[in-house]
């Protein structure tokens, strides 16, 4: 009797050792985690308390307001230059990677050869690796130049001819323009575009595509009737991560944008964006000031963007996934290029 | 699927709706076509512009006034491993833990909170990151240093590690999990010593996509360390790395300084295209072997 509850009293601690020992992992991994949320929540609050004196001050005329100087005495805090220049590079991003960016995904779903397809999307997703001062500076040396001498002033005698659309093209060959951002913002962003339209295509059931071709579509109708009817609301979740990345993106933007703030109709002229003047200017405001304010303003309403963004854009994916039967799960290859486009 | 396709009698198929199908497929063929020019554009002005700067000087030396030749990025190659080494001491293992809450642990509405942040934060933009560093950390400690780019990267680099290591974590089969805990192991024990290991490769993959991204960064490090012309080891002070003097020196218009940048611009994308290619050929083996 005695020896019996002597061992059963040895075993008890060791069980209770194994739940403690069990139990205190869970917590440091759920610590790590909450911290995540921690974190969030923290970067939104330094930059909404940083924030609030600039918004105390100009209220709604930082948003709409176009003059912004810092000169101490002087100091007036309008950013809709910089809101504009960061919208209409955006749109010129969008406009040319995401027509490019489904067709690269619809070509991938549909070739079925490994040789071509796999390192046809890793080159894609190689795009997403470059970093993106890389890309600022063969922008700023290679581009801009062409874009100059070359490609502007043909826009300007053709397009901008044309009335109304014509005031788009006006003005080239002065430097860094938004014309020429859009366009690297528009390569920058082509691989997660790619990836993510890659990922809800492929999660359209096969039965779909193959019973349409079976009742003598041609792979084009296909397409445009099975596959891309369900794929759609993924795909503008795609472009929309897209745009959240082409919003926040900041050294290759200011470095080919020519960081003029401008509000005006030509695409030929140079621009400047949020990203690039709160890289450009928060040298000048390390003193807690105004100027300091407006800039963490500028930085809060870019994470609001970029977030709400995200957001819309997971929302959709898994509207997708869910309209064509909770295929969600095994998308492996699909999670490592997410992986990777991260 | 495709052969179903050749193989339907062409006569059935009207010559307009053909026409549109061929159209379409080479319209596909031309966006594949146009997303490559710039890579490969890119990749192969960097090289050649790149290979002129590299010689001794370009990595024994730090940084000398405009116009001398002789320069170099010491500082910046210096600068980069520290401010890249706090980065990674905070990132792996936070990044890491969370990967194992996501895929161990996490159930209900704490797990889904947990999740959907991971998700977002994916997406902040790295100025952001700076920006939030700047004001919290920079403005404590008084001075920009490499401390806070490391802290700044780690914003950027925690959420890559947690989701892409729950991702691989969730390949591991559940059968491994549960003939270990049928035998008795403690649940943490299977989480560190049979999860973990088969899932190896696929942490180590996640945490090299997410170095190679934060190895690449500019703006954060750009608010947080803000440059340092000579090498700095105290992690307190202001300190250079690679990408920042690519972007200063990318904007003056002296020619030394101007190679300097492609020499430091080709650093960056060899180490950046490297991680990431390896990562990506670890990625694969481990899918095929777990598949």
């Amino acid at each position: 009797m005695e020896t019996e509850q002597t061992r059963e009293y040895g075993t008890v601690p060791t069980r209770r050792h194994r739940a403690v020992a069990d139990r205190a992992f869970r917590w440091v991994t759920l610590a790590a985690g909450l911290g995540l949320v921690v974190m969030l929540g923290l970067l939104l609050w330094v930059l909404g308390e940083g924030g609030w004196r600039a918004i105390r001050e100009f209220g709604l005329h930082f948003l709409i307001g176009r003059d912004w100087n810092p000169v101490a005495g002087r100091e007036s805090y309008g950013a809709l230059p910089f809101i504009f220049g960061t919208a209409v590079t955006s749109a010129v991003a969008m406009m040319l990677a995401v027509p490019i960016g489904v067709g690269v995904a619809l070509l991938l779903n549909e070739i079925s050869s490994g040789w071509v397809r796999n390192p046809l999307a890793v080159l894609v997703d190689l795009l997403a690796a470059i970093p993106s001062v890389v890309y600022g500076l063969w922008g700023l040396y290679v581009l801009v130049p062409i874009f100059d001498r070359d490609v502007e002033p043909a826009l300007e005698s053709t397009v901008g001819r044309i009335p109304v659309v014509g005031d788009l093209f006006r003005g080239a060959g002065n430097g860094g323009d938004l014309l020429t951002a859009g366009v690297v913002l528009a390569v920058m962003i082509l691989p997660i575009v790619t990836a993510v339209s890659r990922e809800v295509i492929a999660i359209v059931p096969g039965d779909l595509r193959e019973a349409s071709l079976a009742l003598g579509a041609t792979r084009y109708e296909a397409v445009r009737m099975a596959v891309l009817p369900y794929a759609r609301p993924g795909i503008v979740g795609a472009s929309m991560l897209g745009l959240g990345r082409a919003l926040g993106e900041t050294i290759a933007v200011a470095l080919v944008v020519g960081n003029q703030p401008r509000v005006g109709a030509s695409l030929l002229q140079g621009g400047y964006t949020i990203p690039a003047v709160i890289a450009n200017e928060f040298r000048e405001a390390t003193s807690v000031g105004l100027h300091r304010s407006a800039l963490l303003f500028l930085a809060l309403v870019l994470v609001a963007m970029a977030l709400a963004m995200a957001t819309v854009s997971r929302l959709l994916v898994r509207h997708t996934a869910r309209l064509v039967g909770g295929a969600v799960e095994v998308r492996d290859e699909a999670a490592v290029t997410t992986m990777g486009m991260a | 699927m495709a052969i179903a396709v050749g193989s339907r009698p062409l006569q059935a198929v009207s010559r307009a709706r053909r026409l549109k199908d061929r159209g379409f497929t080479a319209l596909l063929w031309l966006c594949a076509g146009v997303a490559l020019v710039p890579l490969v554009l890119i990749v192969s002005y960097v090289v050649r512009r790149g290979i002129a700067a590299l010689d001794a000087a370009f990595f024994t030396n730090t940084a000398l006034p405009a116009g001398l030749p002789g320069g170099g990025m010491l500082q910046a190659f210096v600068g980069s491993g520290l401010i890249m080494g706090f980065a990674i001491l905070f990132s792996v293992p936070l990044g890491v833990l969370t990967g194992l809450y996501l895929s161990e642990f996490a159930r209900g509405r704490v797990a889904s909170l947990v999740r959907f942040v991971a998700e977002i934060l994916l997406s902040t933009p790295s100025i952001v990151a700076g920006a939030f560093v700047w004001a919290l950390v920079v403005v404590a400690l008084g001075s920009f240093s490499a401390l806070a780019g490391g802290i700044a990267l780690t914003v950027l680099m925690w959420p890559i590690i947690a989701r892409a290591t729950e991702e691989v974590l969730r390949l591991v089969p559940d059968e491994l999990r549960e003939g270990a805990l049928a035998l008795g192991v403690p649940r943490w024990k299977v989480v560190l010593r049979i999860v973990l290991p088969t899932a190896g490769a696929g942490v180590f993959t996640a945490i090299m996509l997410a170095v190679a991204r934060g190895l690449g960064e500019t703006a954060p490090i750009l608010l947080t360390s803000l440059g340092n012309d000579f090498v700095n080891t105290n992690p307190l002070a202001p300190t250079d790395a690679v990408p920042l003097r690519v972007y200063f020196y990318a904007q003056t218009p002296f020619e030394t300084w101007k190679t300097l940048a492609w020499g430091g611009a080709l650093m960056l994308l060899l180490a950046v295209l490297i991680l990431s290619i390896t990562a990506r050929v670890l990625a694969n083996r481990q899918l095929k072997r777990t598949a």
